[in-house]
């Protein structure tokens, strides 16, 4: 058994189910600690400032992390992902309130790849206040 | 200042062996927020095939930056770090890392390039297990930003 979902039940343009995944201070400090990146512009927001950023601003890593999650929750089996890529384009700012920030990830399936090896390409969109976080952000999975 | 052209392939010593444990990537997974069982439950990693818990995808980040160490703080390359921005990631995956992995990473300088006066240099961890199969590849790019003018 590996992915749930059909390589002959997708086309190019088949979308993948949208999710959103809240991000709050709490959140940045319990992946700092998990990942061991300390970077005080992830926490500190006094730092963060000094640096030129609009305030605290999530981990890259964290934010890439979420977005790949619209395709695992997909095929089930995360190790049906055979690449992952992303560019970074813009901060997720997260301020210090009851709401944080709100990362909303789409993904479709861009182009079947391979009918032997069963691949295809799902190409992914993640915004954060409106603005695209991640670009060129593209993901192979093998399908069942 | 522009960078050293002639590190572009240079190659760096693999690193010791990181040992994957089932408990950090239950950590990792719940950091990120991530409720799937492959991560945590060794029989619902079986039911697709692994022989144990899997990491999620970006898990192998936490090798290769720590690998990656040795290009970003290389005296004789010069990189400011504090000028350093992360530009893109991308993971090439043989398999899933595991628990139980005895990890080594191979780091190299694949490019350096100047772009509107930031240098941009492409830093690749061929991730490595203790048999020495792949199981995967991270590319990152960074972005040194040039100086403000005075």
């Amino acid at each position: 058994m590996t992915a749930k979902i059909s390589y002959d039940e997708v086309e190019a343009g088949t979308e993948l189910p949208a999710q959103m995944f809240p991000v709050s201070r709490a959140t940045l400090v319990q992946y700092a600690g998990a990942s061991g990146d300390f970077n005080p512009i992830h926490w500190n927001e006094p730092f963060a400032k000094e640096v030129g950023l609009p305030d605290v601003i999530a981990h890259g890593m964290f934010t890439m992390a979420s977005a790949i999650r619209v395709v695992t929750d997909w095929v089930g089996d995360p190790g049906a992902v055979i690449e992952y890529g992303v560019r970074f384009t813009k901060p997720v700012v997260v301020p210090n309130d009851d709401k944080g920030a709100l990362i909303e990830v789409t993904a479709k399936v861009g182009a079947k790849l391979d009918d032997q090896e069963r691949t295809v390409r799902v190409d992914l969109t993640a915004t954060a206040d409106g603005q695209k976080v991640l670009g060129m952000s593209r993901a192979v999975v093998r399908l069942a | 200042m522009a960078l050293d052209q002639s590190f572009v392939g240079r190659t760096y010593p693999p690193t010791a062996p990181y040992e994957v444990g089932r408990e950090k990537i239950r950590e990792f997974a719940e950091a990120v927020g991530d409720p799937n069982p492959v991560y945590t439950d060794p029989d619902a990693a079986k039911a697709f095939g692994h022989p144990d818990v899997i990491a999620p995808p970006t898990f192998p980040f936490l090798i290769t930056y720590r690998a990656a160490g040795q290009v970003v703080l290389d005296p004789e390359l010069g990189l400011d770090f504090g000028r350093v921005v992360h530009g893109d990631q991308k993971f090439s995956y043989t398999r899933p890392v595991r628990a139980g992995d005895r990890l080594s990473v191979t780091v190299a300088i694949d490019a350096i390039k100047s772009l509107a006066g930031n240098d941009v240099i492409d830093v690749r961890g061929d991730v490595r297990d203790e048999s020495g199969e792949h199981v995967v590849t991270a590319l990152m790019k960074l972005v040194s930003r040039a100086p403000e003018e005075s």
